[in-house]
C-alpha cells in the first residue's frame, strides 16, 4: 500500500525513469520472444539501414542491431545489477562495521580502501582483468570490489552520522550485540541515501562495463553487449552510418531513466516538501 | 501614544501534507511605541508565527492569508518586497531563539554587526562599528572595545545572545521581535540577558515583541502579555493584571505550574543503599579531569537531583555511571559490590537494573521502528519474552505510561514531544530496572507537558519503588521531585544533602546564586535582584577594602 501511495505522490520525471527501467526490464527478460533473430544470426547484408525486416539496420556481420539490442539488456542490466549488488553487500557491511566498533577495526580497513583508491580504476580493472582473463565472473568480482570502495566511505559516513545518535546508546547500554545495532538500529536509517547510491553506481557499472567491452576486455564476442555494439560498429559513423548510436542511445536512455529514481530518492530522502 | 504596529485579524495558514492548515486563527495585536509585549503559550500555539507575521514575514511552507499589517501607517501585508526589505532590519529587527546557530561561524562578531546597517545604507562601516562598541558597552559585555573581533565560538553563550541583541539593535529599530532568546541559557546566564535586554529597551525606547514560554520570564520584562493556545488568544491583559487575576482557566494552569509538590516521609523509605560513586575522577582526554572526587550515594525509592549549569560535568556523571565513559580514578558500586568499569565487561543482569532515559526524546527513539518494537525489545532482550507474552505486556506499559493501547502500531513521528517521552520512560520501565537515570527528560518539553511527565515518573515510583538520578539545570523541577539534592560546579560537588536541608538557608555561595536565578512570577523580581546582588557586590568589594 506505502508503494501504491508513493506512486500516486511521485513526480512526473520519477514515473518517466520507472518507465524507462521497466521497458528496458521487460526487453531484457523477453529477448527471446521480442527478437526477431537469432543473437549471433547472420540475417543479411553489413550495414543495412533501417527497414521493415531490420527495424535498426544490421551491424558490421550482418546481424540484426534491434535482437543485439535486446539480447544486450539481458547482459549488460544483469551483470550491472549483480555486480551492483555485490559491492553494496561488500560495501555496506564494512563501511557499518568500522563505523560501530571504531578504534583499529576502522582504521585498518579505511586504509586499506585508501590504497585500493589510490589506483585509477580503469587501470587497475585492465591490469586484473589482463592476469585473471575476461570471465564474466571476473568481470563482477573485478568491478564489485572497485565499486564497495566507494559505497564503504558512504556507508561508513553515513553510518558514523547515526552512530551518534541516543537512540543507538540507548541500544549500546542495553547491552545489543553489533550485529543488532547494524540490523536493527543503523541500516533502516542509512537506507534512503544508501538507495539513492545504488541508482548511481548501477550507472556507473554498466558505463564501466561498456568502456571495458570497448577495449575488449568486457563481454566477449559473440555475445551482444551494448557497449561493445558501440565498439564493434564505430567504424560505421564515418560512412555516415548510424549502426553504433542505436546502443549507445540505450546506454544513454537507462542511465537517463536509473538516475531520474535516484533524484527521486533523493528528494524523499531529504524530507523536503516542493 | 500612538499606535506603532496593528495587527487585524491576521489568519496564517502552513503547507503540509499538500493541503493549507490554519496556524494563526484570526489575532489582532496592537503594539504602541516603547512598550514591551508579551507573547506566551506552548509550543505550537503559533506565538513564534505572529511574531514574525508582524514584519510580514513567514518561514519556508507559510503563509499570511488575510488580515492588515499597519506599521507607523503603512501597510505590510500585501507591500511589494522592496518596501518590505528597507523595513525589515532597520526598523523591525529580530532576535532568534539559538544566537549559536544564528551566527556565521566564520565571520567576526563586529561583521555581522555592521553587515545590516552598512547593507541598508544607514552608516559606514566605521560609523556602524564605532557603534557596536557603544552597545556592547550598553549591554554589558566584557572589554566592549575588543569582544566584537572574536568569532562567535570564542565568546559565551550569554554573551552571543548579547551580542545578537546587539546587532539588532544597530539601525535603532522601532521594534524588535525576541524569539525565545533566553531559552537555552542557564539561569545564571539567563539572567545576564534579561537584564541586558531590558536595559536597552528603556535607553532607546523601542517596542518589542517578547516571546516564550515561561511565564515568570515575560513578567519580568513586558508591560502587557497576550496568551496564546492553538493559534487563538486566550487572554490579554496588562502583566500585573494577568498575573494578580488571571480570567481564564489555561492562564491560570501556567500560572500555577511548578506547584507539583512531594514530601515524601524520608524516614519510612528504606535505607537500603542501591548506587554509591566512591572518589570518581574521570576524563575525556586522559588529561583534562571532567569530574573531580565524585562522592555520591543513591538509596532505593528516592530521587537525587543532580543540578549545575552546563558544563557542570552532570551528564558526564551519568555516563561514567553507565560505563559509557571509563572512570579514571575510584569506584562505582552497586548493592555493595564493585560495577566493572567499561559498558562491555558488565552482565546483563547488571545492564538491566541501571536504564536511562534522555534529553530528547526526538534522537532517542529511533524513527524506524514502532512502539511495539522499541518497548518490546527491552522485554525480549532481558526477559524473554516474546509473541503474544510480549505483546501484552507492552500494552500494559502503555496503559502504566498513560497511552492508549492504540499506539502500540505507530512510528515516533506520529507522537507529539511529551508523547515520545513517555515511550522513553515505557522502554526504560521494560526493563523492571532499580534505578533510572533521567538526564534533563523535561527540558525539551513545554511546561504543562514537562509537569505532566513529573508526576508520571513521581506515580511510578511511588508504585514501582524505583529509584532516580535526576540530572536536571532547573531547580524548579528539583523542587517539585527531589528528595535529595546534589549541587555540581566545574567538576565538583559543591553541595549535597536532603531537599528540606539545601534548599533552607544558610545556602552555600554558588547554591545561592542559582536557587536567586530562578525567574519568579513577580514582575518586580529581575529588578530586586539586581539591586540585592549590586548591593552584595558593593559589600564585597568595601569587605575587600577594608582588609586590604
Amino acid at each position: 500500500m506505502a508503494v501504491f501511495k508513493l506512486l500516486r505522490q511521485s513526480s512526473f520525471s520519477a514515473r518517466l525513469g520507472l518507465a524507462i527501467v521497466l521497458i528496458n526490464i521487460v526487453a531484457a527478460v523477453f529477448a527471446p520472444v521480442f527478437a526477431p533473430y537469432g543473437e549471433t544470426e547472420i540475417t543479411g547484408e553489413v550495414w543495412l539501414t533501417s527497414s521493415a525486416e531490420h527495424w535498426m539496420g544490421t551491424d558490421q556481420l550482418g546481424r540484426d542491431i534491434f535482437t543485439r539490442l535486446l539480447y544486450g539488456a539481458r547482459n549488460t542490466i544483469a551483470i550491472a545489477f549483480v555486480t551492483t549488488m555485490l559491492s553494496f553487500i561488500v560495501g555496506t557491511t564494512m563501511g557499518f562495521f568500522a563505523a560501530t566498533l571504531g578504534g583499529w577495526t576502522d582504521l585498518g580497513l579505511s586504509r586499506l580502501v585508501d590504497m585500493l583508491m589510490a589506483f585509477p580504476t580503469l587501470i587497475f580493472a585492465l591490469i586484473v582483468l589482463s592476469v585473471v582473463g575476461t570471465s564474466v565472473m571476473a568481470l563482477i568480482v573485478t568491478i564489485a570490489l572497485l565499486d564497495a570502495t566507494r559505497v564503504y566511505r558512504l556507508s561508513r559516513a553515513v553510518a558514523m552520522d547515526i552512530e551518534v545518535m541516543e537512540f543507538v546508546e540507548a541500544a549500546r547500554l542495553r547491552g545489543e550485540r553489533i550485529w543488532w545495532l547494524i540490523r536493527h538500529e543503523i541500516l533502516p536509517n542509512a537506507l534512503p541515501p544508501l538507495v539513492a547510491e545504488f541508482g548511481l553506481r548501477f550507472c556507473f557499472v554498466f558505463l564501466f562495463i561498456a568502456a571495458l567491452s570497448f577495449l575488449g576486455l568486457g563481454i566477449q564476442p559473440p555475445a551482444a553487449d551494448w557497449g561493445g555494439m558501440v565498439r564493434e560498429n564505430a567504424g560505421a559513423i564515418t560512412f555516415g552510418i548510424f549502426s553504433p548510436l542505436w546502443p549507445a542511445a540505450a546506454i544513454a536512455f537507462l542511465t537517463v531513466g536509473v538516475n531520474l529514481i535516484v533524484d527521486w530518492f533523493l528528494h524523499l530522502a531529504s524530507g523536503l516538501k516542493d | 501614544m500612538n499606535k506603532l504596529l496593528e495587527m487585524k485579524d491576521i489568519y496564517i495558514e502552513g503547507y503540509s501534507d499538500e493541503k493549507w492548515f490554519p496556524i494563526v486563527k484570526g489575532i489582532d495585536l496592537e503594539l504602541r511605541r516603547g512598550e514591551v509585549l508579551g507573547l506566551i503559550g506552548e509550543s505550537g500555539a503559533g506565538k513564534s508565527t505572529l511574531g514574525l507575521a508582524s514584519m510580514a514575514y513567514t518561514r519556508q511552507g507559510c503563509r499570511i492569508s488575510s488580515g492588515s499589517i499597519m506599521f507607523d501607517g503603512q501597510q505590510l501585508f500585501d507591500a511589494p518586497a522592496d518596501t518590505l526589505r528597507n523595513i525589515r532590519g532597520t526598523r523591525i529587527a529580530y532576535v532568534a531563539q539559538s544566537a549559536a546557530a544564528s551566527f556565521n561561524p566564520a565571520h567576526r562578531l563586529i561583521k555581522q554587526y555592521a553587515e545590516t546597517p552598512v547593507q541598508h545604507g544607514v552608516m559606514s562601516y566605521n560609523d556602524a562599528k564605532n557603534h557596536a562598541i557603544d552597545i556592547y558597552r550598553r549591554l554589558l559585555l566584557p572589554d566592549p572595545e575588543n569582544i566584537g573581533y572574536r568569532y562567535p565560538h570564542q565568546v559565551s553563550g550569554g554573551q552571543l545572545q548579547r551580542a545578537m541583541v546587539a546587532m539588532a539593535m544597530a539601525c535603532r529599530p522601532d521594534i524588535i521581535i525576541f524569539d525565545e532568546p533566553t531559552t537555552a541559557l542557564d539561569v545564571t546566564t539567563q539572567i545576564e540577558v534579561l537584564s541586558a535586554i531590558k536595559k536597552i529597551v528603556d535607553q532607546f525606547n523601542t517596542a518589542a515583541i517578547y516571546i516564550t514560554h515561561d511565564l515568570a520570564v515575560v513578567a519580568q520584562i513586558s508591560d502587557r502579555i497576550m496568551v496564546l493556545r492553538h493559534g487563538n488568544l486566550v487572554e490579554e491583559n496588562e502583566t500585573r493584571e494577568m498575573l494578580e487575576n488571571p480570567e481564564r482557566k489555561y492562564t491560570r494552569q501556567l500560572l500555577s505550574v511548578r506547584t507539583l509538590k512531594q514530601n515524601k516521609d524520608l524516614s519510612a523509605t528504606e535505607k537500603d543503599v542501591l548506587l554509591e560513586v566512591k572518589n570518581v575522577t574521570a576524563s575525556y582526554d586522559g588529561h583534562v579531569n571532567v569530574l573531580e572526587d565524585i562522592d555520591l550515594t543513591l538509596r532505593r525509592g528516592r530521587t537525587v537531583a543532580l543540578v549545575g549549569e552546563s558544563g557542570s560535568g552532570k551528564s558526564t556523571l551519568a555516563r561514567v555511571i553507565t560505563g559509557l565513559l571509563p572512570l579514571k580514578t575510584g569506584q562505582v558500586c552497586y548493592e555493595g559490590q564493585a560495577l566493572p568499569i567499561a559498558l562491555k565487561s558488565r552482565t546483563r543482569d547488571q545492564l538491566q537494573r541501571l536504564q536511562m532515559i534522555y534529553q530528547m526524546p526526538d534522537t532517542a527513539l529511533n524513527p524506524k521502528q514502532k512502539v511495539s518494537k522499541i518497548i518490546g525489545r527491552p522485554l525480549q532482550f532481558y526477559l524473554g519474552l516474546n509473541g503474544k507474552a510480549c505483546k501484552k505486556r507492552v500494552l500494559e506499559l502503555l496503559d502504566k505510561i498513560e497511552l492508549p493501547a492504540g499506539y502500540y502500531d505507530r512510528y515516533p513521528t506520529e507522537l507529539s514531544g511529551g508523547e515520545k517521552q513517555r515511550i522513553c520512560i515505557a522502554r526504560a520501565l521494560a526493563a523492571n530496572p532499580d534505578l533510572i537515570i533521567c538526564d534533563e527528560v523535561t527540558s525539551a518539553l513545554d511546561q504543562l507537558v514537562a509537569e505532566d511527565i513529573l508526576k508520571l515518573l513521581q506515580d511510578l515510583q511511588n508504585e514501582l519503588r524505583v529509584s532516580y538520578l535526576f540530572i536536571t539545570h532547573d531547580l524548579a523541577t528539583v523542587k517539585a521531585i527531589a528528595d535529595e539534592i546534589v549541587v555540581m560546579l566545574r567538576g565538583r560537588i559543591v553541595e549535597q544533602g536532603v531537599k528540606k536541608q539545601i534548599l533552607t538557608p544558610p545556602h552555600h555561595e554558588y547554591t545561592n546564586l542559582l536557587l536567586s536565578s530562578v525567574p519568579e512570577m513577580d514582575p518586580d523580581w529581575l529588578d530586586n535582584v539586581l539591586a540585592n546582588r549590586s548591593v552584595q557586590t558593593a559589600l564585597d568589594v568595601s569587605n575587600q577594602d577594608m582588609a586590604a
